[in-house]
């Protein structure tokens, strides 16, 4: 348990990103063993390892692969690097720091799959990263690792990065893929799924940055040196994305199962200004709040899960005593009103009035019945909106009501934020 | 503005090389706003052409993205992230600063030309160095007001414009000189109702 490098353990070497001091530690050999391989062979592999997606919801990736159904193609692979969800800043870290571990990653998990043109859907913010990958795919061409007859083997693959402009709804996979299209990116209802019916109608799987960077590891290194890194339900590792209060915000790396408090206390510092812990959040915007008592929950999906919370995409915001909860909440929920996709109405309209009862709190107009009212509204955005993004947008709201109840009883009865220090005083 | 001869070649390779020439449309306006600064309704006419696909599915999809710019803004571009993991480090403060010190609101460009800045709610995945602002799409983190004055300088003192209108050789697009107005931040997705 503990810091556990990977993915990341070649990081401090010089010039990482370039292909031939990629390949001098031990780049591209993972992708050359898995083209000796059989594809099927592969799927089974990955299966094996037990890798679960990094995208969020913890999906077996080698299981996702073997959804598609035979014999139909073309099959497509999208790379999801839209990374969006506030407080995750780590395929970023990643595909900056080591952008042909990436390709490695989408190289292996195309050719297992059969599929001859991959794709990168990268957000738009992410101009440096996006350069980064467009360098190494030229190297990588260039290199004879991909485009026509690979490495000689006689398998075709090609890698088109495309760049999003601007929208978190797209990192959800379903309208990553009508965004890929060319459309408005609003998600599609679900069956069929993309392993079905994906990009261009045809066979899909999308896998997260993190996801696919595990691949040359496990190829390399085997199913079972893979499983017994982290718990049973969790092999390996993630990159936890860890801001807010702490000393030493960042990614760290960490073998799953490992206790948050060490994250925090020991790798990120603890609390900084000898503050004290009062609530933190894994998993991104969209997730519940924890409180001191969980820290010694593992760094796992199932076991963040039973906390009542979810690891999602990997973030830890640490938040200290003087943090005002109802102004953390406001926060999220307006960042769901600005990125709801406008699709169905429980998350166009709900989203909308939550942020605008937030507001209310925040301004000091908040009246005695708006705590009830925002859980009502939460209730009726929750399951009832047409994807995940709706109902998440009410999972921290509605856990900050539930732990932190009084905070917003005092913006009524103190008609403000008792915690806000002037913003003008602070910069004077 | 009629698109520069290289803009139109990069379209149609565009067009060529996805496995649906619809799928060049995000990318066509991508090199349109690099080469433009922003995206006018003739420039979407002229990827329409370019494409074969009516006007209207291009004006479609480039409402939707929030970073298809529909006018002339700065030479250079700053966003602050106010979100809540940066929020919690002060970012109120720095937009404060900022605010403050290029003289213009929210939205709004210097009166030299020289910034546009807004701040945004949606996270630009640089929490671990909050408070953080993007200049010119590239990170600056752990601001302080002395790094914020140091990168105004840089910029206001920096005759190029920088991406996403970087384009070589291109004119800096002239925004409406010395208006402090803000000007109204586009909606990220038209609405079917809002009051
Ligand atoms: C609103 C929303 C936003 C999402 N954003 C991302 C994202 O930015 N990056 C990502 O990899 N997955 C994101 N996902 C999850 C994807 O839908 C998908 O499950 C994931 O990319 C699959 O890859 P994985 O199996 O490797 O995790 C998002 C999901 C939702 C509902
Ligand atoms: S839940 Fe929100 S983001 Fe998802 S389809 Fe509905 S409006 Fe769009
Ligand atoms: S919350 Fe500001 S960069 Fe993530």
């Amino acid at each position: 348990m503990g810091i556990k490098p990977l993915l990341t353990k070649d990081f401090a070497t010089e010039n990482l990103k370039q292909l031939a001091v990629y390949e001098k530690t031990g780049g591209y050999t993972g992708f050359k063993k898995a083209l000796e391989m059989q594809p099927d062979a592969l799927v089974d592999l990955v299966k094996a390892s037990g890798l679960r997606g990094r995208g969020g919801a913890g999906f077996p990736t080698g299981n996702k692969w073997s959804f598609l159904p035979k014999g139909m193609y073309p099959r497509y692979l999208v790379c999801n690097a839209d990374e969006s969800e506030p407080g995750c800043f780590k395929d970023r870290y990643l595909m900056e720091n080591s952008p042909h571990q990436v390709l490695e990653g989408i190289l292996i998990a195309s050719y297992a799959i059969g599929c001859n043109l991959a794709f990168i859907y990268i957000r738009g913010e992410y101009l440096p990263q996006t350069e980064a990958l467009e360098a190494a795919i030229d190297e990588a061409r260039q290199a004879g690792y991909l485009g026509k007859n690979v490495l000689g083997k006689g398998y075709d693959l090609d890698v088109i990065l495309h760049r999003g402009a601007g929208a978190y709804i797209c990192g959800e996979e379903t309208a990553m893929l009508t965004s890929l299209e060319g459309y408005r990116g609003e998600p599609r209802l679900k069956p069929p799924f993309p392993a079905v019916k994906g990009l261009y109608g045809k066979p899909t799987v999308v896998n997260n940055v993190e996801t696919v960077c595990n691949l040359p590891h496990i190829v390399l290194n085997g199913a079972d040196w893979f499983k017994a890194i982290g718990t049973p339900t969790g092999s390996g590792t993630r990159l936890w994305c860890m801001s807010g209060h702490v000393n030493r915000p960042g990614n760290y790396e960490m073998e799953n199962g490992t206790p948050i408090r060490e994250l925090i206390e020991e790798h990120g510092g603890g609390v900084w200004k000898n503050r004290k812990l009062k609530a933190f959040q894994p998993g991104g915007a969209s997730m519940m709040v924890l409180l001191p008592e969980h820290l010694d929950v593992g760094l796992d999906f199932d076991a963040i899960a039973k906390a009542g919370s979810l690891a999602g995409a990997g973030a830890m915001v640490v938040m200290d005593e003087t943090t005002c909860m109802v102004d953390a909440a406001r926060r999220y929920v307006k960042f769901f009103e600005h990125e709801s996709c406008g699709k169905c109405t429980p998350c166009r309209e709900g989203t909308y009035w939550m942020a605008n009862i937030f507001d209310r709190f925040e301004g000091g107009e908040a009246k005695v019945g708006d705590i009830d009212l925002l859980l009502d509204i939460g209730y009726n955005i929750d399951g009832r909106s047409f994807c995940p993004l709706g109902d998440a947008s009410t999972w921290f709201p509605r856990s900050v009501i539930k732990f932190f109840r009084d905070e917003f009883q005092e913006h009524i009865s103190e008609k403000g934020c008792p915690f806000k220090k002037s913003v003008q005083e602070a910069v004077a | 503005m009629p698109l520069a001869k290289p803009t139109v070649t990069q379209i149609q390779e565009l067009a060529a090389r996805y496995p649906s020439k619809q799928s060049a449309i995000i990318p066509a306006l991508w090199a349109v706003q690099h080469e433009q600064g922003y995206v006018t309704d003739a420039a979407m006419s002229e990827i329409a052409q370019h494409l074969g696909l009516p006007p209207s599915l291009i004006e479609a999809t480039a409402s939707f993205y929030s970073m298809f710019l529909t006018r002339p803004e700065g030479r250079h571009d700053v966003v602050i992230c106010v979100n809540a993991p940066c929020m919690l480090r002060g970012a109120d403060e720095m937009a404060a600063y900022l605010e403050r010190q290029l003289g213009v609101r929210d939205g709004a460009t210097t009166s030299d030309g020289a910034i546009t800045w807004h701040s945004t709610i949606e996270c630009l995945g640089a929490c671990g160095g909050a408070p953080m602002m993007q200049v010119d799409h590239r990170f600056e983190e752990n601001l302080t007001p002395e790094r914020i004055d140091a990168i105004i300088e840089r910029l206001r003192t920096d005759p190029l414009p920088g991406p996403p209108h970087k384009g070589e050789g291109v004119e800096a697009p002239t925004p409406n000189k010395g208006e402090d107005v803000a000007q109204p931040k586009k909606p990220a997705r038209p609405r079917a109702r809002k009051n």
